[in-house]
């Protein structure tokens, strides 16, 4: 079986399973509502104020919303023994790895697209910069926090407190990924430096890190 | 302790006593920072030996994945405890020096950051290891391990990004930049004895691991022999 074929079969069970119970993108979008209100209450910003942190917030909210998604990500293949079951077909493991860490990255992608017109009215954000920019910010910021996040989530899966592992070992690590996406989306926000560096910075962590899951991946997924 | 390791301890103890009175008595005052400067001798070199102890702990990751050796694994926990106790060290001595000459305790700029950023990753990984079941255990932390030495460089460039406040490497920093001879000496010798020190810490360490790891197969032994109590 190439890997192709099995990135896309698995991709496609897991896509219908979310689109059947909406489990995550439902979990996720409470929780963002949540955040986006808690932090409105927490900071009170004017228009001007606002669109200084609006880069800090939203990103912090993706980030927290995503955590309860990646956390989803393998628990219902450790239920049934699926895992041991791929272990032992023939299947190559960075398949399995990338299936996964596509469909969360639609997950949160879909996310973002449904919780950004909401971080437009209560924040009354308005971009100086060019808006095609923040998109290419997200689709790069996403992809860093999901790939990393979808393969520590294997990781925090074998551990005694899996849910709360997780987050303990993905923020570390991301903290540049992070960084860069809120620089970024603040300096078009505001207009007032270019985020190219930054938009650099991403695609550099971006291909490293996903160069390193492929490379771990099967050494996680047959660790006894 | 064989007596070649106990020699070395010993070598330690008195190049540590030695190099602590160059540092305190015979390098030179500062002329600006006066004696507070003193605690480079011991901030740098801490920063040297944690930033090794890391490496160490990327190249036994390394060697664990591919040779699937138990020592490797112990050499890797080993370093990345004493690194992040030296790290630590790095993030206490900073600060104080900080405060009487920046006149704050405290500032997020480049070095600063990342070094604590370092200690963030660091400390996950053992929080990883702690958290993990059994046999595995290896496997997860020495992924880990690659992920976090991987991202060193990226935290490093990113946060450089940053206006830098630290002092420009005063060593090999180009024109007018450089020690004083007897400053120099004295922070080689403190180099030299953190680095024992480091060594020394690393392969206690190592040996605890390993006597731990000889009792767990000792036990898994014996319970495959049959006995029920």
């Amino acid at each position: 079986m190439s890997t192709a074929t099995v990135t896309k079969a698995t991709l496609l069970k897991d896509l219908r399973m979310e689109w059947r119970s909406k489990d995550a993108i439902n979990s996720m979008l409470f929780f963002s509502l949540l955040v986006v209100v808690i932090f409105s209450f927490a900071f009170n910003p004017t228009a001007e104020e606002s669109r200084l942190i609006a880069g800090g917030l939203i990103w912090v909210a993706f980030l927290f919303a995503a955590v309860v998604a990646l956390n989803q990500t393998w628990a219902r293949e450790l239920r049934n023994q699926v895992l041991d079951a791929y272990r032992v077909s023939p299947a190559p493991a960075n398949a399995l790895f990338l299936a996964k860490a596509l469909g969360n990255f639609l997950f949160v992608v879909v996310l973002e697209v449904l919780m950004a017109p909401l971080f437009v009215v209560f924040y009354q954000l308005r971009s100086v910069g060019p808006v095609w920019q923040l998109i290419v910010i997200a689709l790069l910021g996403t992809w860093a926090l999901v790939v990393n996040g979808t393969f520590f989530a294997a990781l925090s899966i074998r551990t005694r407190s899996r849910e709360i592992m997780l987050p303990l070992i993905l923020f570390p690590i991301s903290i540049p990924a992070l960084l860069a996406m809120v620089d970024a989306t603040t300096s078009i926000l505001t207009g007032d430096s270019s985020p190219n560096f930054w938009m650099k910075m991403l695609l550099v962590y971006d291909v490293v890190f996903t160069a390193v899951c492929l490379l771990l991946f099967e050494s996680v997924l047959n660790a006894e | 302790m064989k007596p070649l390791s106990l020699a070395f301890v010993l070598f330690t103890i008195v190049l540590l006593g030695f190099s602590t009175y160059q540092a305190l008595f015979v390098a030179p005052t500062e002329q600006t920072m006066g004696d507070v400067q003193r605690i480079f001798y011991y901030h740098a070199p801490t920063a040297w030996v944690a930033g090794l102890c890391f490496f160490v702990n990327f190249l036994a990751s390394i060697v664990y994945l591919w040779k699937r050796s138990l020592d490797a694994d112990a050499l890797a926990l080993a370093s990345a405890e004493v690194g992040v106790v030296f790290c630590t060290i790095v993030l206490i001595t900073g600060p104080i020096w900080a405060r009487p000459v920046w006149g704050i305790w405290w500032t997020w700029e480049a070095r600063l950051t990342s070094t604590l950023v370092l200690w963030l990753i660091y400390v996950s990984y053992l929080v990883l290891r702690r958290f993990a079941a059994g046999s595995q255990t290896p496997v997860l932390a020495a992924a880990l391990a690659i992920f976090g030495f991987v991202d060193v460089p990226i935290v490093y460039m990113s946060i450089r990004w940053f206006r830098t406040q630290h002092p420009q490497p005063v060593i090999a920093g180009g024109e007018g930049s450089g020690l004083d001879p007897v400053m120099w000496h004295a922070f080689l010798w403190n180099l030299l004895a953190f680095t024992c020190v480091g060594i020394v810490f690393i392969t206690l360490r190592y040996r605890l691991q390993k006597l731990e790891n000889e009792l767990e197969a000792e036990h898994a032994r014996l319970a495959l022999a049959g006995g029920t109590r």
